[in-house]
């Protein structure tokens, strides 16, 4: 298994028949992911890449069965999109977009409230790179022939940082079960705790490696959750040491406002939350081997 | 987005809130005709610019004679003010605001911000106005109140007389206070602020409750559709390097050191300075030309690095994903026929086609030093700054 997706799980593209939504439906065909359509309103009724587009979520949902989705759709329409994936029994939705405007996504989260726990859709982003379960299928914008196949799960904020720690990790012969971008906003869909208790269910998963940076409570969070809930060892590197305070750093949730917020003081209290720390970007790959080989 | 204090003002008396009665000007002549206008014998002379602390560093001036108040105002407009925000350089003063003084009773503290563990927005409070939010959470805790509101349904009237109460008001003053709290809060809503800061609210000596001074900031991915708030822009408030940057489309953030950056993401442009600094450097900027880095980005990149004088070396760092190094690396070599480089050079690429994109920057005549990794090319970047 894989958290979040696999093989079988059916894909709908929103924003399907634009340039973005037609590259990357392309890059994910190609890696073998299964997308079963799109959805482009006004466009329903015709094909595109041999696919068939659809007007609303709703539709695309009933015709095909997919359970998964992505959004090529510009800011301004994001959190409607989403809001219309969750409500058409989407399972997994993931936002690439950068610019969604804080307070959309308050009302994407107040909105999904009305869903059971069962029932409720994962958002993931905004502004990441999506889902990639190697070997198995990709719901995002990673180039997918960097990670290897195998049982280490990555969370991240960033995409590149965590292309980055796929590369370190594929040359020292580590495989990824599922890497997750969570991506850089202040307010995103599914937080470093979220995926954490996704990686602890899923069997094929033995270590998880959390890329976070300054800014914000989740990797604290996560930290704390990592510490009484889980038997999975939980690696973290957090970048930013030297980013000065109250400034954003390019990613709009990377400002650090209070304490507990700073590069330095998220290491120090993920260390006591038992978390490994990597303790600078260079040595993540070697840090996920060594503890594995501790384990 | 920040705005100015004036602006602030202006927009949160639209959604009910009391502020002291005041103008713009831009010259000391102006000044002296706006005060006489406002009438009364006391003015406060306040320079405009996007920093608080303003007061401790000579931007506020108090006056008793309409002539004084042209002198204030000519002594602070062109001025460069400096604060413990500003940084050394400090920031130009192009408008100053001249306002009816307010017999203070009291000063109080009102903020709202968004709480990003509850993903809803925090007001805080404190009896003790006019300190920094810093200050009082270092001196004063125990006058803090925090206030949750959910933003689904908005503020309710409870929620704010709760405030209100919590600060100590007298009965007969609370719903006043109560509709300057709401509107506030309305006013961060219904407009994508990020913050809205009054310090202090004062209750004066007439018993009126105002907002004697004010921040507030949004949110630049809002701005699209809130064209008035962002016609507030004022450019000359923000360093120069950064709105070049942020007109051409990328994230730059100004910084002491003399290693230039150029790097792909924010996350791995985070973890770039953070192995400079490791290395022995300092960063002289952060610079993230985006996940996709198109070889019309890093041009511009190369542009405004070079104009930056205290770099000394420039780091390249790109993670090629979907756009290839073969690609990137011919963007770099088109950006150093266009602009000249005369610091040392170091590039790595990693990704996608990297070979490729290794042997183009080779067989280019481009003059640079090649590294492999994140760490070895920290090293050699700092090495290089001996050079």
């Amino acid at each position: 298994m894989s958290v979040l997706i696999d093989k079988s799980t059916k894909i709908l593209i929103q924003g399907f028949t634009g340039k973005m939504g037609t590259f990357h439906a392309e890059e994910m065909i190609k890696y073998g992911s299964k997308v079963v359509g799109g959805v482009t309103p006004g466009k329903g009724g015709s094909k595109h890449l041999n696919l068939p587009v659809f007007n609303t979520v709703k539709e695309a949902v009933e015709t095909t069965g997919a359970s998964a989705s992505i959004l090529f759709v510009p800011p301004a329409f994001a959190a409607d999109s989403a809001m219309e994936a969750a409500d058409a029994g989407i399972k997994t939705c993931v936002a690439i977009v950068d610019g969604i405007p804080s307070h959309d996504m308050i009302r994407i989260k107040r909105y999904m409230r009305r869903y059971s726990r069962v029932q409720k859709m994962t958002l993931i982003g905004p502004n990441c790179a999506g889902v990639i379960s190697p070997g198995k299928a990709m719901l995002g914008i990673m180039p997918g022939h960097i990670y290897k196949e195998g049982k280490v799960g990555i969370i991240g904020r960033s995409g590149t940082l965590g292309y980055e720690a796929a590369q370190q990790m594929k040359n020292l012969g580590i495989g990824i079960s599922t890497s997750v971008g969570i991506g850089g906003d202040p307010i995103n869909g599914s937080s470093f705790k979220d995926i954490l208790e996704k990686f602890e269910e899923d069997k094929e998963t033995d270590a998880v490696l959390m890329i976070g940076e300054i800014g914000g409570p989740q990797e604290v969070a996560a930290g704390k959750f990592a510490k009484e809930n889980m038997k999975k060892p939980v690696i973290a590197y957090i970048a930013g040491l030297t980013a000065p305070k109250g400034r954003v750093m390019g990613h709009a949730g990377a400002i650090v406002s209070a304490y507990g917020e700073s590069a330095v003081e998220k290491v120090e209290l993920l260390k006591e939350c038992g978390v490994t720390i990597s303790k600078n970007p260079s040595v993540m790959g070697e840090t996920v081997k060594s503890v594995l080989e501790n384990k | 987005m920040d705005i100015h204090e004036y602006q602030a003002k202006k927009i949160l008396a639209g959604f009910g809130v009391a502020v002291p009665r005041g103008g713009i000007v831009y010259s000391p002549e102006n000044a002296e005709n706006k005060a006489r206008e406002l009438g009364g014998s006391k003015w406060v002379v306040k320079a405009q610019i996007h920093s608080g602390a303003r007061g401790k560093a000579g931007g506020i001036i108090v006056c008793k004679t309409e002539l004084e108040v042209a002198q204030a105002t000519d002594k602070l407009l062109g001025k460069k003010l400096v604060t413990n925000q500003t940084g050394p350089e400090g920031k130009i003063v192009n408008r100053v605001y001249i306002e009816e003084a307010t017999d203070i009773k009291k000063e109080l503290y009102l903020g709202l911000v968004f709480d990003r563990s509850s993903e809803s927005i925090m007001v805080v409070a404190s009896t003790e106005g006019g300190m920094s939010v810093e200050e009082i959470s270092k001196q004063k805790p125990e006058t803090i109140i925090r206030s949750k509101i959910e933003v689904a349904v908005g503020m309710q009237q409870f929620q704010a007389r709760e405030i209100a109460f919590g600060l100590g008001i007298e009965p007969k003053l609370i719903s006043r206070m109560a509709e300057a709290i709401t509107g506030c809060y309305r006013a961060f809503s219904e407009l994508d602020a990020t913050m809205v800061e009054v310090n202090p609210l004062v209750i004066s000596n007439q018993e009126q409750i105002l907002a004697l001074d004010c921040k507030m900031s949004f949110d630049n991915n809002a701005l699209f559709r809130r064209n008035q708030i962002s016609e507030l822009r004022d450019k000359t408030q923000e360093n120069a390097s950064e709105v070049y940057a942020s007109d051409r489309g990328l994230n730059y953030v100004s910084l002491d050191g003399n290693i230039g950056n150029i790097i792909n993401g924010a996350g791995l442009a985070m973890a770039s300075m953070d192995m400079i600094k490791l290395a022995g450097g300092e960063p002289a900027n952060f610079l993230d030309v985006g996940g996709g880095a198109t070889p019309e980005k890093i041009v511009k990149a190369f542009k405004l690095i070079s104009m930056d004088k205290k770099v000394k070396v420039i780091l390249v760092n790109i993670f090629a994903g979907i756009n290839r190094c073969d690609w990137v690396a011919e963007g770099i070599v088109q950006a150093l026929q266009k602009i000249e480089i005369k610091v040392p050079l170091v590039i790595r690429l990693a990704g996608t086609n990297v070979e490729k994109g290794n042997q183009i920057l080779k067989e280019s005549k481009i003059n640079y030093i090649e590294a492999n990794t994140l760490e070895d090319a920290a090293n050699k970047a700092v090495k290089a700054l001996g050079k």
